[in-house]
């Protein structure tokens, strides 16, 4: 599966910008971003990192610009839409339902693959069992690439489980859709950073098994950035700042300006 | 401290354990004397702590839980009992109806909101719209009477849909006021509508079906049956009917997307679930079981006013979907036999009962929030996919 419009970009924002009130939380972005590669996206806490998540997701619609996914606009269309279209993420502060257990979980995720009609539902109760089989040892084998043991605890609440696990799960669930392009929204945030580096290896690990997908990651932590990221862009006020490798924007005399307020 | 039962024997001892409250609830229907029935009830609730305290309740409601086709053919089994015992018992026989209708009532609730969220304080108009539904189709001689039963849920259906478009729009305290308004309009719009009889209210003709007439009383040689009994074992269909739907949709995949919708619509909508869509197929799918049942009710008493269907009935509707459990069923069928009876049977209390459901929720919800049968871990396609752990994956 590459990228439709033969060789162009993945994803392609043009003056994206979000305002609420007086505040223009994300102020002109624009960007390409081919197949297959892994975004970093930086910048001080009130950037506009999340604001670009929940636009590109249109959880809020964009107050101007538009966003091409795979040569077709996903502006404006309800949240399910951009979800079929194969963008999945997670949230900065983890949205699991933590009274269902992390079958139940992931298998939210999985919505555009199930059935949900009603007669299927009801009556073929032998259908239900046999997609039922199939969609658990899907999400199992995806549980088993971050954490093996995991994968037997399938049916415990994920209220019970510790919180690395619960991250874990919740990139699970963006996954197992089998998305064109995921975004994580600091998926190291409260972690130590052996479990930030074990994270990070999954992650790469996962885009090893599943060919070209596409990754946008938010993080704070320099060294997960430097390490999995193939190109970066900084944010600063809504604004990007500069977009290049890690290497060439951590050299960047504004981007130290914003981050570190060096002169 | 549990009491450890194997896996094999749990169909079984839930079986018997279901069947021995036949017994009980014998004594408890029977019982004339308010005495009588106090004692009944403090040993009942004496036995449960007992049990309880000796984790002999939780492994009884384990085995039942997880053994459920065999503890729902034992409840239907020991209702069909009862409706034997007191054949010729108007009383207790539309006592016991009651509670199969109202238990249908309150599945409809469940759907909407133990399952999808959405909150419904209008419970009763619903149950109302089916019976005045059934009262004005009933009048047709030529309509059949299974088409009058749907056609008061279709009617349910058909006037929650009014409500659609705000309850989409407002969540939470919003929503609530929205259905109790409603709630209080219709009772205002049937009160002040002559065709529907106004404030005197209407005759309902009774049931019949493939030419059986319910309203007519039988004789088996020497046995008087009550034509109660005819409407008790309809009731018992209806709920047995509610009861395996309702299930099966919180096993399956619709289960799941209510279950999401419930807990974090914004994540949902990440994640393809069309929250108003699952919101609407929810509150129509309750109201019609809640329609349903309210038609078949109406025919059963024969004579409906709109002081039936107050917003305190609505409240009695409510008050049994919390006390026995946010989203579960088996509490809530145990809840609506103790909300609809004990007022019956203990007619002390009778002139308090509004009082004593409230304390009686106030104090669930501070003490125990999950109700009487707390809501269990969701479980995709019925039981436990036993032996899925070590070959699941492929």
């Amino acid at each position: 599966m590459t990228a439709a419009g033969a060789g162009g970009p993945l994803l392609s924002c043009r003056g994206l910008s979000r305002r609420f009130g007086g505040l223009l939380a994300l102020d002109g972005l624009s960007f390409d971003l081919p197949a297959g590669r892994i975004l970093g996206l930086i910048g001080p806490n009130g950037s506009g990192k999340t604001t670009f998540f929940n636009v590109l997701t249109d959880i809020y619609p964009a107050s101007e610009g538009e966003v091409l996914f795979a040569g077709a606009a996903v502006t404006g269309l309800p949240p399910q839409a951009v979800y079929r279209a194969g963008i999945t993420r997670t949230f900065q502060r983890s949205r699991l339902c933590l009274p269902l257990s992390i079958f139940d979980n992931i298998m939210i995720g999985n919505h555009a693959r199930l059935d949900h009609g009603l007669w299927f539902n009801l009556v073929r109760r032998r259908a239900l069992g046999r997609q039922f089989r199939e969609s658990w040892g899907a999400a199992r084998e995806l549980v088993q690439i971050f954490d093996p043991p995991l994968a037997d605890r399938m049916l415990e609440p994920v209220g019970g489980i510790p919180m690395i696990d619960r991250r874990r799960i919740e990139i699970c669930r963006a996954l197992v859709s089998r998305p064109r392009l995921l975004l994580l929204d600091e998926p190291s945030a409260g972690m130590t950073q052996d479990e930030t580096r074990r994270l990070m290896d999954d992650i790469l690990e996962v885009r090893r098994r599943f060919g070209d997908l596409t990754i946008i990651l938010i993080e704070h932590e320099m060294s997960v950035i430097e390490r999995v990221t193939d190109r970066c862009i900084v944010l600063n006020y809504g604004r990007k700042l500069c977009e290049g490798t890690y290497a060439e924007v951590a050299g960047d005399a504004q981007v130290r300006q914003a981050y570190l307020g060096l002169t | 401290m549990t009491v450890e039962i194997p896996a094999g024997r749990r169909p079984l001892v839930a079986t018997l354990a279901v069947l021995a409250s036949a017994p009980v609830a014998w004594l408890f229907l029977r019982a004339e004397s308010e005495l009588a029935v106090g004692a009944i009830l403090a040993a009942v609730v004496a036995a449960a702590a007992v049990a309880g305290r000796f984790g002999l309740l939780g492994s009884l409601a384990r085995a039942a839980v997880e053994s459920e086709r065999a503890t729902s053919l034992a409840l239907a089994g020991v209702v069909v009992i009862l409706v034997a015992v007191f054949h010729d018992d108007h009383f207790v026989l539309l006592l016991l109806a009651k509670v199969l209708l109202a238990a249908v009532a309150c599945l409809g609730l469940h759907v909407q909101f133990g399952q999808a969220g959405v909150v419904n304080f209008a419970g009763a108009a619903f149950f109302g719209v089916g019976g005045y539904a059934a009262a004005v189709l009933a009048a047709h001689p030529g309509i059949p009477h299974l088409f009058v039963l749907l056609a008061g849920g279709m009617a349910a259906a058909l006037v929650g849909s009014v409500l659609l478009l705000p309850l989409l729009r407002t969540r939470g305290h919003y929503a609530a006021l929205i259905t109790i308004a409603f709630g209080l309009l219709f009772r205002t719009f049937i009160e002040v509508n002559d065709a529907l009889g106004g404030p005197q209210g209407l005759r309902v003709e009774g049931l019949r079906l493939l030419g059986w007439r319910f309203n007519d009383n039988h004789s088996l040689g020497d046995a008087e049956f009550s034509f109660y009994v005819g409407y008790a074992l309809a009731a018992l269909a209806l709920l047995a009917v509610a009861f395996a739907v309702v299930r099966r949709l919180e096993t399956s995949w619709v289960g799941l997307a209510l279950d999401a919708v419930r807990l974090d619509e914004t994540a949902a909508g990440c994640f393809g679930i069309a929250v108003p869509r699952w919101k609407i197929a929810a509150f129509t799918l309750g109201n019609f079981l809640t329609g349903v049942a309210g038609a078949l009710s109406a025919m059963m008493t024969g004579f409906i006013a709109p002081n039936n269907f107050t917003f305190r009935e609505s409240l009695v509707f409510v008050s049994i979907v919390l006390l026995g459990g946010l989203g579960n069923v088996w509490g809530l069928t145990l809840a609506t036999f103790i909300v609809v009876v004990l007022p019956e049977k203990l007619q002390v209390i009778q002139e308090y009962r509004y009082l004593l459901f409230a304390a009686l929720v106030i104090a669930v919800l501070i003490y125990r929030p999950g109700g009487l049968v707390p809501r269990a871990l969701r479980r995709s396609f019925g039981a436990a996919p036993r032996g899925l752990g070590e070959g699941g994956a492929a």
